[in-house]
């Protein structure tokens, strides 16, 4: 038996794709689509967001090319999202892998792990802030009575340093959910996959090596993209710590982007950083999807289920 | 009783030097939040010694804090409830894949996956200031649910999908109409999913920094993360009341995750590796 929808059931069905989409597209796009093209539009005019914007051609896009403190940024950013990467990677991989393991204390432990997770950016920045003191801070306390000269620095105030402090604590506050990927990833690995390896007499690094990481993949991939446009973009953290200093040595490219449009109002430039800033994002996540094959990874998945 | 090999134990002491970390300056804050501005300069900011009080949180509670307080809530409140319905609600359309506008419309939310805030905060400001809309709580609300979009109806197309597709189709020759559909099968099943994406969606919105510090301005809407460091501009020599301030701002969050901790746990994760 064939049904033909009728008229008004085929009416329904318009009627429903309208109730159900359009809302929220209208919403997205108002608000995502139409700014991330004015952006564009905008990085080609003169406009300090009083007057009228004056057509400017590529001059803006030309002065991104002459700028020492731009080119200062990018550099900061690649060191921040390289850094980020190295720092967190490992380590959230260990801390997944031992929190998805049995054994009581464990869980007690990957309870405690989550805590940062609760904590806004801002929070995690104001109190860090007051822990790096260099004088009253709690390094420079524990430095005083374990004389350790080591902890006692101007963390957040000397230009070789302060970018690792930044990095050492953004690590802090994402390593935490990063955990939390690596954890379900293990879990998903078949049980069989391990006691077969056993079976087969192979050692634990061994079963790592060939059954684990291999395994992990997905994960891998999920957490490297999510980990590095994640720090192409930190911002609060650095904004609210050192405002890119000391000098411009912390300036990462969306600081820089905030300060050209909200300190000096020069919209138009501001706007070429920002579409630089949305390009290397998109880039950078198609990049990683194509390289990893994750989209032939996840048809794979697809299939298996 | 099983051996304990070399590999738990250096497993365990990492684990521990790890939990360390994260523990030691959150007790640091709490114990500098039970200090007055005196009793901070002078005592060990690690031992409970030397004098402890309340006071500092009597006075963030006089500096606003009760204000920033509200306004985060009524705006993580509204947030979820604007991505719940229009998420779930696109997510049954594109599932159910009847027009080519809907597949299209699916398509640009995916690409709105790679847009950084950052990217488009510029025109965003000029977009909420030319709508009148500046320094309002409802434009943070437009923005961070626009914003919350994509990841959430991707995270809920891909459940919506494993919905199989007979009971939908059972309930239609039964002469249901779309909307008993949704209704009926679609909400309920979808629940518990539901949940877990507005436990990721409300701690992105409830701690995000950006947003409000470009489009709010008076401290009659800041929200708590801007509340904070308005509070530090006031307070720059008072650390206890800062520290107060952070600590009050995570309390709901933890009374929160203190009930649904196992939630949280399992499903957290989840909806991200999806």
């Amino acid at each position: 038996m064939t049904r033909r929808p009728d008229a008004s059931a085929r009416r329904g069905m318009r009627l429903a794709d309208l109730a159900g989409v359009a809302p929220p597209m209208v919403l997205f796009c108002l608000f995502i689509i139409v700014p991330m093209a004015a952006a564009i539009v905008l990085s080609f005019v003169r406009w300090n967001g009083l007057g009228p914007p004056v057509w400017a051609g590529g001059s803006n896009w030309a002065e991104f090319f002459r700028d020492p403190v731009a080119r200062t940024s990018v550099v900061v950013t690649a060191k921040v999202v390289a850094a980020s990467y190295v720092v967190q990677t490992p380590i959230s991989m260990a801390l997944g892998l031992f929190t998805a393991g049995r054994g009581g204390y464990r869980s007690v432990y990957a309870t405690i792990y989550v805590l940062p997770l609760l904590l806004s950016t801002a929070g995690i920045a104001l109190m860090w802030e007051s822990l790096l003191d260099p004088n009253f801070g709690a390094l420079s306390a524990l430095s005083r009575s374990w004389h350790l000269a080591a902890l006692q620095q101007n963390w957040l105030g000397s230009p070789g340093l302060t970018l690792y402090v930044i990095v050492a604590i953004i690590a802090w506050q994402f390593i935490p959910f990063h955990t939390l990927l690596y954890a379900v990833g293990r879990r998903e690995i078949p049980a069989v996959l391990y006691e077969a390896a056993r079976l087969d007499g192979a050692s634990p690094a061994r079963i790592f090596w060939r059954v684990t990481l291999p395994q992990l993949r997905y994960t891998i991939v999920t957490s490297g993209i999510l980990m590095i446009v994640g720090s192409l973009t930190y911002f609060d953290i650095i904004y609210i710590l050192t405002d890119g200093g000391p000098g411009y040595t912390t300036r990462v490219l969306s600081l820089d982007m905030y300060n050209v449009a909200f300190v000096q109002d020069q919209y138009g430039y501001a706007s070429v950083l920002a579409v630089i800033l949305g390009a290397i994002g998109i880039a950078v996540a198609v990049g990683l999807v194509r390289f990893s094959g994750f989209a032939s990874m996840a048809s794979q998945q697809e299939g298996a289920a | 009783m099983r051996k304990v090999g070399p590999g738990r134990v250096i497993a365990f002491v990492l684990a521990t030097v790890w939990l360390v970390i994260v523990i030691a300056p959150l007790y640091y804050m709490i114990l500098a939040s039970f200090r007055t501005q005196g009793t901070y300069l002078t005592a060990n900011p690690w031992l409970p010694s030397g004098g402890l009080s309340v006071s500092s949180y009597g006075t963030v509670f006089g500096a606003g804090l009760d204000r920033y307080l509200l306004n985060s809530v009524l705006l993580t409140v509204a947030c979820i409830a604007a991505t719940v319905t229009l998420s779930l609600g696109a997510a049954f359309r594109i599932v159910r894949r009847t027009s080519r506008a809907v597949s299209v419309s699916f398509v640009v939310m995916l690409f709105g996956l790679a847009i950084p805030v950052q990217a488009i905060i510029v025109p965003l400001y000029v977009l909420i200031y030319k709508m009148h809309l500046y320094d309002t709580l409802f434009a943070l609300i437009l923005t961070l649910s626009a914003a919350a979009i994509p990841v959430s109806v991707l995270i809920m197309v891909s459940f919506v999908r494993d919905i199989p597709r007979e009971m939908i189709g059972a309930m239609l020759v039964d002469g249901a109409s779309e909307w008993t559909v949704f209704r009926r099968l679609i909400w309920p099943l979808s629940r518990p999913v539901l949940a877990t994406l507005s436990i990721y969606n409300g701690l992105n919105v409830w701690n995000n920094f950006l947003l409000p510090l470009v489009l709010t301005q008076s401290s009659g809407v800041a929200v708590l993360p801007l509340g904070l460091t308005k509070l530090e501009g006031l307070y720059s020599v008072n650390v206890p009341a800062v520290m107060a301030g952070v600590l009050l701002s995570v309390l709901p969050l933890l009374v929160l995750f203190v009930l649904m901790r196992r939630q949280v746990m399992n499903s957290l994760g989840k909806a991200i590796a999806r």
